[in-house]
C-alpha cells in the first residue's frame, strides 16, 4: 500500500531525529571529558553540577576539568521549583547546585544542605562582603552558600514608542497601571515576580504573608490584566528588542545583551532600564552543596575555582549578570564598572528586598491568587 | 488473510510482544498508577477526593470550559479542511500527488515548538502579517494573544492527525461504489452525503479524537500564542507541577481530563471496530 510509504517515511524521520539527538548529546559529553586523569589522592574524580541554563561559560567547565582532572557531569534546570523536588527526593545525588535566595532558605529549613568547609574555598575572600551580608537574609551565618550572580528586577521601556503614545518614561511600578499603555505592557509570568510588582506598588513587603495585602495585590493584577499584552519570562528581552511593546518587566542581567542588540541591529529607538522608586526584588543566586553530595571536596574545589577573579570575569562576560566577585569587578574596564544598569549603586536599592521562602500554606495562597488572575 | 494460519502462529507471535509489554508496564501502567495515587491523596498521603472536586472551583471550571470550547472549534475546522484534502489525495493517488503529501508532511519534520514559535513571528504586532498589511496601507490587526491565535495554532499543529485517518478510509472506498452511485443518477451532493461520508465515519471519528484529545490537553500552544493570558486546563495542570509544586492537585485535575479522553476512546471503539480509521 502506498500509505505505508508515508508511514515508513515518518518513522524513518523520527528515528533519524532521535539518533541525531542522541548523537549530539554524546558528542558533548565526550568533548567535555578529554582523557580523564584519576585524582592523585585517590578521591573520586567526578562532580555532579546542577545549574541554570546558560549560566556558565562552557570554557570554564573545560578549564576546570583540565586543571583538576575531575570529570564534570553538568545538568540544567529552568526554575527553582523544578529543581527542588529533585534535590529533595535525592534520586540524583548532585554535588553542587545554584539555587536562588528564597529556595536556599527553603532547602535549609528542610535540612537539605551541607555546611561548606571554607578552608577549602580560600577564594571566597574575593566576594564583596556586601553580598555576603545580603546572603544573611537566607543564610544567617554565611555557612551554606557562596554568591554567584545577583541582580534586580526593573522596567525596560522603549523611548520612541512612549513618545508616540505621549506617555512619560516610567519611574515607578504604579506607572504600569497607566491606561494609555493598553496592550503595551509585558509582565513576568511567575507568581512571586508578578505579585512583587503589585505588592511593592502598594508599599507592602514583597514577602507579605498578610491575606488582606495579597487580596489587594490580586485585585490590582486583575485590573491591570486588560492592559497587559502578554505574560512572558525570557521572551521579554526579544519582544522588547523587536519593538513589540512599550514597557516590560525584566531582570537587570538581560540589559547588557539588550543594549548590545539595539546597537548591533541599528534600531531607531532606545531601550532604557529603570529601577522603580517603590523598591524592587534584589535577587542572589548562590552555590550550595546538598547534604547527600557524594563528592563534597570536589564541590568545594568547584566553588573555589569559580570564585577566582579571572574565572568570575569570564563567566560575567558570558552570562552578563552582575557578579558579586570584587576581584572580577576590578578587572573590568571603567565603562563597565560605571554602567549603573548592570551595577546599580547600593544606596538606590534601599527599598528593595530579597525574596524569602514563605512556607507551604502562604505559597499555596499566592498560587491560588495567581490562578485567579490568570483565569480572569 | 487465512484465519487458520493466523491462529496456529498466534502463541509464537505473542512472545514477540514481550518487550513491548515490559515497556507498557514500566512506562505506561506504572506512571498512570502514580497519577491515580497522587490524584487521590493529599500532602500527608491520606485519601481525599478534594483534588478531583477542585475542578468545580471557578477558575478551574472556567479553564476546562474554555479548553473544551477551543478544542471543539479547532476540531471542527480541522475536519472541514481535511476532508476535501483527503478526497483530493485519494483521487490523485499518492504517486502522482506525492508532492502534495510531501508539502503536507514536510512541516512535521520540524520540531513542533519551533513551528509554533514561527507562528508567533507571523502573528506579532510587528510580525510578518502586519508587515504585509501595512505595505498595503491596511490597518494593523491584533492577532496574537487571542483565542483565535490559539485555535489557529491547534489547527495548524493537529491537522495531519485528521487528514491521515480520513485519507486512509477514503482509500478503501472502491471506485465502483462511487461510479455505481453516479450511474444511478446521484449528483455530487447526494454521493457525498450518502456514500462518501457514511463510508468514512470510522476515519472521521478517529480523526476527531486524534485532534480533540491533544487540543484539549495542550498547554504549549496556549502559552506561546495566547501570551499566557488565556488559561486552559492544560496550563493549570502544568503550573501545578512546575511552578506550584503541588503534584496532588495537578494529578487530580489530570484524572478529570482523563475522563474526557476515555470517553473519546469509547467513541472510537464504538464506530471504528476494525481499526480501519487508524492513522497508519
Amino acid at each position: 500500500m502506498k500509505k505505508r510509504w508515508i508511514a515508513l517515511g515518518l518513522v524513518m524521520v523520527m528515528a533519524g531525529t532521535l539518533a541525531a539527538g542522541c548523537g549530539s548529546g554524546e558528542g558533548e559529553t565526550a568533548g567535555s571529558t578529554p582523557g580523564t586523569t584519576a585524582l592523585e589522592e585517590g578521591g573520586s574524580d567526578e562532580l555532579y553540577v546542577y545549574n541554570w541554563g546558560e549560566y556558565i561559560d562552557e570554557d570554564v567547565i573545560a578549564q576546570f576539568e583540565e586543571e583538576t582532572g575531575i570529570r564534570v557531569i553538568y545538568d540544567l534546570f529552568e526554575t527553582n521549583e523544578e529543581m527542588y523536588p529533585i534535590i529533595e527526593s535525592g534520586s540524583i545525588a548532585y554535588d553542587v547546585v545554584c539555587p536562588s535566595d528564597y529556595m536556599i532558605q527553603r532547602m535549609l529549613e528542610n535540612d537539605l544542605l551541607a555546611e561548606i568547609d571554607f578552608s577549602h574555598v580560600p577564594n571566597v575572600s574575593q566576594i564583596d562582603p556586601a553580598y555576603m551580608d545580603m546572603s544573611k537574609a537566607f543564610d544567617p551565618d554565611n555557612r551554606y552558600s557562596v554568591p554567584y550572580c545577583w541582580g534586580t528586577v526593573g522596567i525596560l521601556y522603549n523611548t520612541k514608542r512612549l513618545e508616540e503614545l505621549g506617555v512619560e518614561p516610567p519611574t515607578k511600578w504604579a506607572d504600569l497601571w497607566d491606561e494609555r499603555l493598553s496592550g503595551e505592557i509585558l509582565m513576568q509570568d511567575s507568581v512571586r515576580d508578578a505579585f512583587m510588582v503589585a505588592l511593592k506598588k502598594n508599599g507592602f513587603s514583597m514577602n507579605s504573608t498578610d491575606e488582606g495585602e495579597l487580596q489587594q495585590a490580586k485585585e490590582d493584577l486583575i485590573s491591570q490584566k486588560p492592559l497587559v499584552q502578554a505574560y512572558v519570562i525570557d521572551q521579554v528581552r526579544d519582544k522588547m528588542i523587536g519593538g513589540e511593546a512599550a514597557v516590560g518587566v525584566i531582570y537587570s542581567g538581560e540589559m547588557l545583551y539588550v543594549q548590545g542588540e539595539v546597537e548591533n541591529l541599528g534600531l531607531d529607538y532606545e531601550l532604557e532600564y529603570v529601577l522603580p522608586e517603590e523598591g524592587t526584588n534584589l535577587w542572589l543566586d548562590s552555590w550550595v552543596i546538598p547534604k547527600n553530595a557524594k563528592n563534597k571536596e570536589n564541590a568545594e574545589k568547584w566553588i573555589d575555582f569559580l570564585c577566582r577573579p579571572e574565572i568570575a570575569k569570564l563567566n560575567f562576560e558570558y552570562i552578563t549578570y552582575p557578579t558579586p566577585n570584587k576581584g572580577a569587578f576590578d578587572l573590568l574596564d571603567d565603562d563597565m564598572k560605571n554602567n549603573k544598569t548592570v551595577f546599580p549603586d547600593i544606596d538606590t536599592l534601599q527599598n528593595s528586598e530579597v525574596f524569602s521562602y514563605l512556607g507551604y500554606d502562604v505559597d499555596s495562597l499566592y498560587n491560588d491568587f495567581w490562578k485567579e488572575v490568570k483565569s480572569k | 488473510m487465512n484465519r487458520q494460519n493466523f491462529h496456529t502462529g498466534f502463541y509464537r507471535k505473542e512472545l514477540l510482544a514481550g518487550p513491548y509489554l515490559v515497556w507498557a508496564a514500566g512506562f505506561i501502567v506504572i506512571p498512570l498508577l502514580l497519577i491515580v495515587y497522587y490524584g487521590l491523596t493529599d500532602r500527608a498521603g491520606a485519601f481525599t477526593l478534594d483534588n478531583i472536586k477542585s475542578i468545580l472551583a471557578p477558575e478551574h471550571a472556567k479553564s476546562l470550559w474554555l479548553a473544551l470550547a477551543l478544542s471543539f472549534a479547532s476540531t471542527a475546522i480541522c475536519l472541514v479542511l481535511a476532508y476535501p484534502l483527503a478526497m483530493i489525495l485519494r483521487k490523485r493517488g499518492v504517486g502522482k500527488g506525492s508532492f502534495i503529501v510531501f508539502l503536507f508532511i514536510l512541516p512535521m519534520w520540524m520540531n513542533f515548538l519551533l513551528r509554533t514559535l514561527a507562528w508567533q513571528t507571523l502573528l506579532e504586532k510587528n510580525g510578518v502579517i502586519n508587515g504585509i498589511l501595512s505595505l498595503l496601507h491596511l490597518p494593523p490587526q491584533s492577532l496574537i494573544n487571542t483565542s483565535g491565535a490559539i485555535i489557529l495554532g491547534m489547527v495548524y499543529n493537529f491537522l495531519p492527525f485528521m487528514v491521515l485517518p480520513v485519507y486512509n478510509v477514503l482509500c478503501k472506498i472502491d471506485d465502483d461504489t462511487i461510479n455505481a452511485a453516479r450511474d444511478l443518477g446521484a449528483n455530487f451532493t447526494q454521493t457525498l452525503l450518502r456514500i462518501w461520508i457514511p463510508l468514512s465515519v470510522p476515519g472521521i471519528i478517529s480523526g476527531i479524537t486524534m485532534v480533540f484529545v491533544p487540543a484539549l490537553t495542550t498547554f504549549v500552544i496556549s502559552n506561546l500564542l495566547g501570551g499566557s493570558k488565556i488559561l486552559l486546563i492544560g496550563n493549570v495542570i502544568e503550573q501545578e507541577f512546575t511552578r506550584g509544586s503541588n503534584w496532588h492537585l495537578g494529578a487530580g485535575l489530570s484524572l478529570v481530563l482523563m475522563a474526557f479522553i476515555l470517553a473519546s476512546m469509547a467513541l472510537i471503539a464504538k464506530y471504528d471496530k476494525n481499526g480501519e480509521g487508524s492513522a497508519f
